[in-house]
């Protein structure tokens, strides 16, 4: 039976515990709302943007060289996962969707080739001693269009050049603030673009400088949305996974300090039977 | 309205512009282009440039960074990958772009294209800033 003063000890230590799991909690809250409002924000350009490639791919038709099928023999693996960790299996389960498709596209006879976003993700994959094509870093709460279009220039790059012949993104896509599920969808080549028979209203439009041109320098506009997109909802997902654990966190030290304040309580009252017990002992014995 | 045109620009950032104005005047990837209500329908991109708008007496300046611009019944939708308004362009910070972006270039071995857009993306921020 431990003493009174370590069970006390134990409490304090767990109660300061709680506040900050408690203010992580909220911090996540606020950052989640803030990740949540950028999705809103996007979707008016990407739904704008798809529109306008939709119109355009329907007059100058769908040759561009991100949409090239090639045979493959080289994938690439695209995961992306937080720079932080208390937030449940969040980076875990983007881990394990990963490996999982590297060794079945191994299996399939294809070469493999990774690449991570994330703090995360790039230590997880140093200890399965998995090696790194490219790695970014420290991006968490710096997301911006920019960052975006910095991964996807390397991206399409290296698409393009024929480092890889496909490209398959790992990540975790936000459902609601309860759910996320780690979703694995092929960034590369694209998915082909539906063109939109418009010829009536096309006719009396100039383009400048054409349509071709213009068809080919939004292409890997839509590269960017995407990247763009999963890292948003990715950042809102992961600070939906953290106050989801940051929640349960608190809960169990809530149960642990209710555990630990009845053992107290019992120690105390045991002590003082003891003591009265001594007196009356005592008493007893001074009688005789 | 009459001889108004309607004017969006969106961003990935959320819209930063919705508002009918007269007169808008922005930078084509073949030349500035000036739109006034009962334009030919026009589809263009964009460079890195300034986007003019006249309401009334009213001028307003903005910094585009590159995009796609669409003139469809006096109705303009402009895609940038940025946009900001004349007054939320912060001078300082232009500046130190403009000096290392040029510091960048002066130097060997660079990704020369993203170097001179930084450059160009700074000059006509300050062009901007410094015309209010």
């Amino acid at each position: 039976m431990p003493g009174l003063k370590e069970i006390r000890k134990r409490i304090n230590s767990v109660k300061s515990t709680k506040q900050i799991t408690k203010a992580m909690k909220m911090v996540s809250a606020a950052k989640f709302r803030k990740a949540q409002a950028r999705i809103t924000e996007l979707k008016p350009y990407a739904e704008k943007m798809e529109q306008v490639l939709a119109g355009l791919a329907g007059s100058v038709g769908t040759g561009h060289p991100l949409l090239e099928v090639r045979p493959i023999k080289q994938v690439e693996i695209l995961t992306l996962t937080g720079d932080r960790g208390l937030c449940g299996a969040f980076n875990t389960n983007v881990m394990k969707a990963a490996v999982k498709t590297i060794k079945e596209l191994q299996a399939q006879g294809y070469s493999v080739s990774v690449s991570s976003i994330g703090k995360k993700g790039f230590d997880l994959f140093k200890r399965r001693e998995i090696s790194l094509r490219k790695s970014w870093t420290g991006l968490s709460g710096k997301i911006n269009y920019a960052t975006a279009q910095e991964i996807a220039k390397d991206l399409t790059e290296n698409f393009i050049k024929g480092t890889f012949d496909e490209l398959i993104l790992v990540y975790n896509e936000f459902k609601s603030a309860v759910v996320q599920r780690v979703r694995t969808s092929q960034l590369l080549p694209m998915a082909p673009i539906k063109g939109e028979e418009k010829a009536a209203d096309t006719v009396d439009i100039i383009f400048e400088p054409n349509q071709q041109a213009i068809f080919e320098s939004l292409v890997p506009k839509n590269v960017e949305i995407q990247i763009f997109r999963a890292l948003l909802d990715s950042q809102a997902a992961e600070e939906a996974a953290r106050m989801t654990a940051m929640e349960n966190a608190t809960k169990a030290a809530n149960d642990m300090i209710a555990r630990l304040t009845l053992k107290y309580n019992k120690a105390r009252q045991e002590s003082i039977t003891k003591e009265l017990m001594d007196i009356v002992g005592g008493v007893e014995a001074l009688k005789q | 309205m009459e001889n108004k045109i309607r004017l969006e620009v969106v961003t990935p950032h959320g819209p930063v512009v919705s508002e009918d104005v007269d007169e808008l005047t922005a930078t084509g990837s073949e030349g500035e282009f000036g739109v006034l209500a009962g334009h030919a329908n026009l589809v263009t991109t964009l460079q890195i440039g300034i986007l003019q708008t006249k309401k009334g007496a009213n001028v307003e300046y903005f910094f585009i960074n590159s995009g796609y611009a669409e003139v469809i019944s006096d109705r303009v939708i402009i895609l940038a990958d940025s946009a900001e308004r004349a007054e939320d362009i912060n001078l300082e910070r232009a500046m130190e772009a403009k000096k290392r972006a040029e510091e960048r270039l002066k130097q060997e071995n660079i990704d020369f294209a993203r170097a001179s857009a930084s450059l160009q993306r700074a000059t006509t921020r300050i062009l901007i800033a410094s015309r209010k």
